[in-house]
């Protein structure tokens, strides 16, 4: 047998050369056949089945089938690519043996018996070349009945190889034909045979159709099928070749679904989810123009400029250096938004004082200085609200008369401050975000102190938010803000001993009078002090800013029920001496400061 | 916050007006990239800054694989030299309960408190008076354990347990979607479970295994209350503050991987937290 069949297997050899190119169009081209593999080998088919026409019944010798049929069998989408570059391992040497090896293989699943299957799908492979093997012993059986019958090649039996296809059965039969086949020699070159012919299904062939329209079947719920979902998979897993791909497996698994569905609905959400960026970004937009604009009045701003803004990215890069500070671009912006501040209003002097955090929203706190005779609207509106409650006071009086009056009457509110005095020497605005508008802070009432001093809340971001507390305080959240800002102000603004100096000099001879030493200016002569010495003692460091002593107040009656006028104290007493040090101030404060360097 | 990405983490988190200067950034850089190699971490995290009186505590974490395992903490004064801190024990959280104020900035530094102790001598019962000292060291240590106990936050989907048991990083996060970003229960505690065999059933059947098996922050007491959390520059960045720990900011920019949660304040425990909501 073996003898007489060389000869036809060196013409077999041939044809199958001739085979190998019309093969490779033949993958190509067909890529979706869904026919199971294995009918073929169960007919007799042919090894040097020629070209890629399905019914092709070239000259071959029964037995001298060794060459792998290759089908269309396309793996969809990953293995394609495989099979031009295995191609050419499976030239023409073929294996003739004598069996019929019929099975409808791409060349790349023909790798898989050749050791050079390096790929992750070396083992779906071995499991075509397992059935493959089977065939071929099957097919070896059935040689003698399949041959007179026609040898159609059926490419429409080439189903695609499905990686998943349990070839279980396949593998016990593996090793018989494995020996089979090395009897042969040259079993690892096979080529594709397109041509087989027709044998009547058997059992191996029904179970690889079932189990591919099990996995056809369309899912009810999503309308996807687990085919083509492990197909797109595999081809996203083998384009992006990420590491270790077995551990993500499932998590790739998931964004491919997710892939499907996603994308009618990304407009909607995007629209939705991105507004306020866009919102936010336009604001600040706003920002960066306003400078450009004007071109005009450039002169006139500039003078303005220099007096009135700070020079905020200076200060930034020295609490940068301390450790302190709100990143460069915000910085930048709030820089911006201070100097769209004091475009707008008639402002002297402009400062970041700084940010306060709060629980939905954050303030960004600017303290101005307005320009002399700027700010006597407020005093006004003032004014006139006072004399509508004396107004409603007197009516409620009248009222009374008839009722026994209470003795009692509560101590008078102690007026504020006058404006640009004391604890309202500068005023303060705030926004929560730069780019958007600033909002003026009213005045801060003694009361107000008083209170703010004894309770503890969180801000949150809204000015006109209730402070629930325990003593009630007067006022809502932008009334809150005022005070806390003036504490802060008032126990914390330090500066080296002799930088500041009073600007007048009649000052200093009245100690006795009451907050005469309200201004102060720079020193020209201030020639630095060292840093070591600043750094050892606080004897250095002075408070600048007068304190907010505790509330005295006295008794002032309206002079209706006989008790003797005291003329009643104003508000809040400063304390005197802003350039005392820090040692013998009467709060404690030198506990609460720390130096490092 | 990662160290590998420091730079970029820094400047998320610096809405919340605390960084640290160029040159502690600049070292920070190199110095833990040396403690990655020596110690052998997986990952270093650069905790936080503790400020002290007389000097900061710069502190770091070591990961191993296993995100979960207890970390290890360095501690430094100058972000060059690290020295790895001791575990915390229950002995040392129930002394360091006792300390109150600031941290001094010296980590030998003893803090004195006096105790009333009962003394059985016989049958008789004395109370004697017990200065016991702690060190800043202890006191470290258990600060830093509350914290990373309490606040330590993560979002949900960053970590994924596997079946043998250890949780890795989940390299196919890729971020909070914005509308998941803004609540609460989209990041958990990065700490082993405590309130999860709590849930009822029904709650529990909504659960993924593999990335729900952290606390959420939703049922932190007070509900509601104990976390701020807000959107920075427009919805590019959603920050969240705790409350019950000021100085913890925890920021993320959702649909990127950037994530992460830098500690920088006094380590007092906010105990009027209630009261000031």
């Amino acid at each position: 047998m073996e003898d007489s069949t060389s000869l036809k297997q060196e013409k077999e050899n041939h044809e199958l050369k001739e085979v190998e190119g019309p093969w490779e169009k033949k993958t190509a081209a067909s890529p979706q056949d869904p026919d199971p593999q294995s009918s073929e080998p169960l007919e007799a088919e042919q090894v040097p089945e020629t070209g890629p026409q399905p019914s092709k019944s070239p000259p071959w010798s029964p037995r001298s089938r060794t060459s792998m049929v290759l089908g269309d069998l396309t793996v969809p989408g990953a293995l394609p690519p495989h099979s031009p570059p295995q191609q050419p391992s499976s030239t023409p040497p073929l294996t003739l043996g004598e069996q019929d090896l019929g099975t409808p293989l791409q060349s790349d699943r023909t790798t898989s018996i050749i050791p050079n299957a390096g790929t992750p799908l070396s083992d779906p492979l071995e499991q075509p070349s397992d059935k493959r093997e089977s065939t071929f012993h099957r097919t070896r059986q059935l040689e003698e009945n399949t041959f007179p019958q026609s040898q159609q090649s059926k490419s429409d039996l080439y189903g695609p190889k499905d990686p998943s296809y349990d070839t279980s059965k396949q593998k016990e039969l593996r090793f018989d034909i494995f020996q089979e086949e090395d009897s042969n020699s040259n079993c690892d070159l096979l080529q594709l045979e397109p041509g087989a012919s027709e044998v009547a299904p058997s059992v191996l062939e029904i179970a690889i159709q079932n189990a591919k329209a099990y996995l056809l079947r369309t899912s009810s719920k999503s309308g996807l099928n687990l085919y083509d979902h492990l197909s797109n998979v595999l081809t996203k897993i083998l384009d992006e070749r990420p590491e270790n791909a077995v551990d993500i497996i499932e998590n790739i698994s998931q964004d491919v679904k997710m892939a499907h569905f996603s994308k009618k609905l990304d407009t909607l959400q995007n629209e939705n989810e991105l507004l306020p960026m866009y919102e936010i970004a336009e604001m600040q937009k706003t920002l960066f123009l306003q400078g450009n604009l004007e071109g005009a009045d450039q002169e006139l701003e500039d003078e303005i400029a220099e007096s009135s803004l700070p020079n905020v990215m200076e200060s930034a890069f020295y609490f940068e250096q301390a450790g302190v500070g709100l990143g460069t671009d915000e910085t930048y912006r709030i820089f911006l938004a201070l100097k769209q501040l004091t475009e707008t209003h008639p402002i002297q002097r402009c400062r970041f004082w700084g940010k306060i955090l709060g629980i939905e929203r954050n303030y960004i706190v600017a303290e101005v200085e307005f320009r002399e005779g700027e700010d006597e609207e407020e005093v006004e509106e003032e004014e006139v609200a006072e004399e509508r409650d004396n107004e409603a006071i007197e009516a409620d009086e009248e009222e009374e008369d008839e009722l026994p009056k209470p003795f009692y009457k509560p101590p008078p509110t102690i007026p504020k401050e006058e404006n640009r005095t004391g604890a309202n020497k500068y005023v303060y605005f705030v926004c929560n975000e730069p780019g958007r508008p600033w909002v003026k802070l009213p005045s801060v009432m003694p009361a107000q102190i008083v209170i703010a001093r004894k309770i503890k809340k969180f801000f949150t971001g809204r000015l006109d938010a209730p402070i629930l507390s325990y003593p009630p305080f007067p006022g809502n959240e932008s009334n809150y803000l005022r005070a806390q800002i003036a504490r802060i102000s008032a126990g914390t603004q330090v500066s080296p001993l002799g930088f500041f100096q009073f600007g007048e000099e009649e000052g200093e001879e009245e100690e006795e009078v009451e907050g005469g030493r309200e201004s102060f200016e720079e020193n020209p002569d201030f020639e630095g002090i060292q840093v070591m010495d600043l750094v050892e003692s606080l004897s250095n460091w002075v408070h600048h800013v007068q304190h907010i002593l505790p509330q005295r107040f006295r008794i002032c009656l309206l002079g209706q029920h006989g008790c003797p006028q005291i003329s009643s104290h104003s508000m809040l007493l400063q304390s005197s001496d802003p350039t005392s040090g820090l040692e013998h101030m009467p709060f404690p404060m030198a506990k609460s400061l720390r130096i490092s360097t | 916050m990662d160290a590998e990405s420091l730079l970029l983490s820094l400047e998320l988190a610096s809405g919340s007006g605390q960084g640290l200067s160029p040159d502690r950034r600049a070292s920070l850089l190199t110095s833990l990239l040396l403690v990655k190699r020596d110690y052998r971490y997986d990952r270093v995290l650069f905790w936080g800054r503790i400020l002290g009186i007389v000097a900061d505590y710069y502190i770091a974490q070591g990961l191993s694989e296993d995100q979960l395992a207890p970390r290890k903490t360095l501690y430094s004064l100058n972000c060059t030299d690290w020295s790895l801190l001791p575990p915390a024990t229950e002995e040392t959280m129930a002394q360091t309960a006792m300390v109150k104020g600031r941290f001094m900035g010296d980590p030998s530094h003893e803090y004195e408190h006096t105790e009333i102790q009962k003394v059985n001598e016989g049958e008789k019962i004395f109370e004697e008076e017990v200065v016991v000292q702690v060190k800043e060291e202890t006191r470290l240590v258990s600060i830093i354990d509350q914290i990373d106990q309490a606040v330590a936050i993560i979002p949900r989907g960053a970590l994924f347990k596997t079946p043998f048991g250890p949780s890795n990083v989940n390299r196919t996060f890729e971020g909070l979607s914005l509308s998941e970003a803004k609540k609460l229960s989209s990041y958990f505690h990065f700490r082993e479970a405590i309130d999860l065999k709590n849930k009822t059933l029904l709650e529990k059947a909504d659960l993924d295994p593999s990335l729900d098996f952290m606390d959420s922050l939703e049922h932190d007491i007070p509900k509601a209350g104990s976390w701020s959390i807000q959107m920075e520059r427009g919805n590019a960045l959603v920050v969240l503050r705790s409350l019950l720990w000021p100085g913890l900011t925890f920021y993320h920019a959702p649909r990127t991987k950037n994530y992460g949660y830098i500690y920088v304040g006094t380590g007092e425990k906010n105990l009027d937290l209630p009261f000031m909501l």
